[in-house]
């Protein structure tokens, strides 16, 4: 848009064919798209952290698939950079568009948060998990993504533990999985809502049933991210001498 | 906040005591300062909030001040906040409330006048205006002759949504509009998608946008659901503004 254009706009609310910018359209838009793109990322990037569950092999194999293994010989960690600047960028972009959304004001807290707690109405209180765990993110989101976009290679079953444990970035982890679990699902839901996804012939049934199938994707998440980690501690709290060596599979050794 | 002295009414047929506390506030007075005011009262059956309030009035103090017109949910005057959710007090019986303890506040994010009394009427006028709430039709409206028929589920579809009765308790339970006092609100988007499915209604798509299509518009909601969780005339808010949204963003 020109510096004309917005001028205009600037002075009449309108643009030069005298018609409302697009641009509220566009962003509502990309808010959904990014926060799908980012939700749907998340689950499975919290399932395939979780292959740890499934022994340090299967961890490992699955680090090297990312890292391209099957082509490039020993994997190419600067893949897993690219990914993480793509994911950063989105979320950098979310968060964004998602920003306007918050109270903005003393005067606009107040009265959202008196007015939530007088109404104690149960969506309008996922909205409050939903803005306390975005904005917690710009943060814990930020130090996750950084890390891994500089330090692609330190990722594996040992690298890894070795960083939640002895590194000391477990407490980071723990609030940064609480916090996306909510956030993506909660989102999820609204998105359902927003657009009326599945509103079939009875959308007020539906609605409750895309909530409680919500709740249990919350629960079943954060199980499975809480018992990864705590999975992640064991085997750092059992590295701790062999601080910084690297996993190497059985048959090579 | 001071909490005034309680009023009480003699209980002398046996019906359980009744407790209803009270907003009590005169914005036309710069020297009042808002209050609580617990009556307590006896329930008789059947007995709604509107009846108790009415009892109260007439019984117990002639001050307060609430509002009402057609006692059955019509009209939409006696709107409310009961016990922290926005009500009808004509739709809302008192035997509902185990305790017997009510507390009564008026709406919020409207004009206050006094104590339950609020000023929905300016704002309603206001939001049709600005949703232009009326057909747009070039052709020539001849009163006298019968309007053009249209498929009866078109008509069906148009009469469930003008079902609104403008009582303001969409407003009252949305988050946004209580951060944003320009947001048109449920009430505001129902309405264009009234006319939208309206086939008398000549408007595109790209004209509706240019009323709605911003944050203050369908852009603004959040998908809380304050308006259809509360909605004492069950519309349906929920898909109507899904339905303007997805209108909109093609626009």
């Amino acid at each position: 848009m020109s510096q004309k254009d917005n001028t205009v706009e600037l002075l009449t609310g309108k643009n030069n064919f005298g018609k409302k910018s697009r641009i509220p359209a566009k962003l509502d838009f990309l808010q959904s798209v990014t926060g799908l793109f980012l939700a749907l990322f998340i689950t499975f990037h919290i399932l395939f952290e979780s292959s740890i569950l499934f022994g340090k092999e299967a961890m490992y194999r699955l680090t090297k698939l990312f890292e391209g293994e099957p082509f490039i010989e020993g994997g190419e960690p600067l893949i897993i950079t690219a990914l993480a600047m793509v994911i950063f960028s989105m979320f950098i972009f979310h968060a964004f568009l998602a920003m306007r959304k918050f109270p903005a004001s003393y005067k606009e807290y107040q009265r959202y948060r008196a007015h939530r707690e007088l109404l104690n109405h149960q969506d309008t209180n996922l909205w409050f998990i939903q803005i306390t765990t975005g904005f917690a993110m710009f943060f814990l989101g930020s130090i996750h993504l950084y890390m891994m976009m500089t330090s692609p290679e330190k990722i594996g079953p040992y690298a890894s533990a070795d960083r939640i444990f002895s590194d000391w970035m477990w407490p980071m982890y723990l609030l940064l999985l609480v916090s996306v679990v909510m956030h993506a699902w909660v989102g999820v839901y609204r998105l359902i809502i927003k657009w009326g996804w599945f509103d079939g012939k009875d959308p007020r049934k539906n609605r409750k049933r895309s909530k409680l199938i919500i709740k249990v994707l919350i629960a079943v998440y954060l199980f499975i991210g809480l018992v990864s980690l705590a999975s992640y501690m064991k085997i750092g709290y059992d590295h701790q001498s062999d601080y910084g060596s690297r996993y190497v599979m059985e048959k090579i050794k | 906040m001071i909490n005034k002295s309680t009023q009480v009414e003699e209980n002398t047929e046996g019906y359980r005591e009744i407790e209803i506390t009270v907003f009590r506030y005169n914005s036309q007075n710069k020297n009042d300062t808002p209050e609580y005011q617990t009556y307590k009262l006896i329930e008789t059956p059947g007995m709604t909030l509107y009846i108790a309030l009415i009892k109260i009035w007439s019984t117990m103090d002639h001050h307060l001040s609430f509002d009402f017109v057609c006692r059955a949910g019509i009209c939409g005057s006696c709107s409310m906040v009961v016990n922290g959710k926005p009500r009808l007090a004509c739709k809302t019986r008192t035997n509902e409330f185990e305790d017997g303890k009510i507390t009564l506040l008026p709406l919020p994010t409207f004009k206050h006048i006094k104590d339950l009394s609020v000023d929905t009427g300016n704002w309603m006028n206001a939001m049709s205006k600005k949703v232009e709430s009326w057909i747009h039709t070039k052709e020539k409206t001849d009163i006298a002759a019968i309007e053009k028929p249209i498929e009866p589920e078109d008509a069906q579809a148009v009469f469930d949504l003008d079902r609104c009765i403008e009582c303001g308790i969409c407003l009252a339970s949305c988050s946004t509009k209580i951060m944003r006092e320009d947001f048109v609100g449920a009430v505001g988007l129902n309405r264009t998608a009234r006319f939208a499915i309206d086939p008398h209604d000549e408007r595109t798509d790209a004209e509706f946008y240019e009323l709605i299509g911003d944050d203050n518009g369908v852009f603004g909601c959040m998908s809380l659901m304050g308006c259809e969780d509360h909605c004492p005339k069950e519309l349906p808010l929920q898909t109507k503004i899904a339905y303007m949204r997805r209108k909109m963003v093609k626009a």
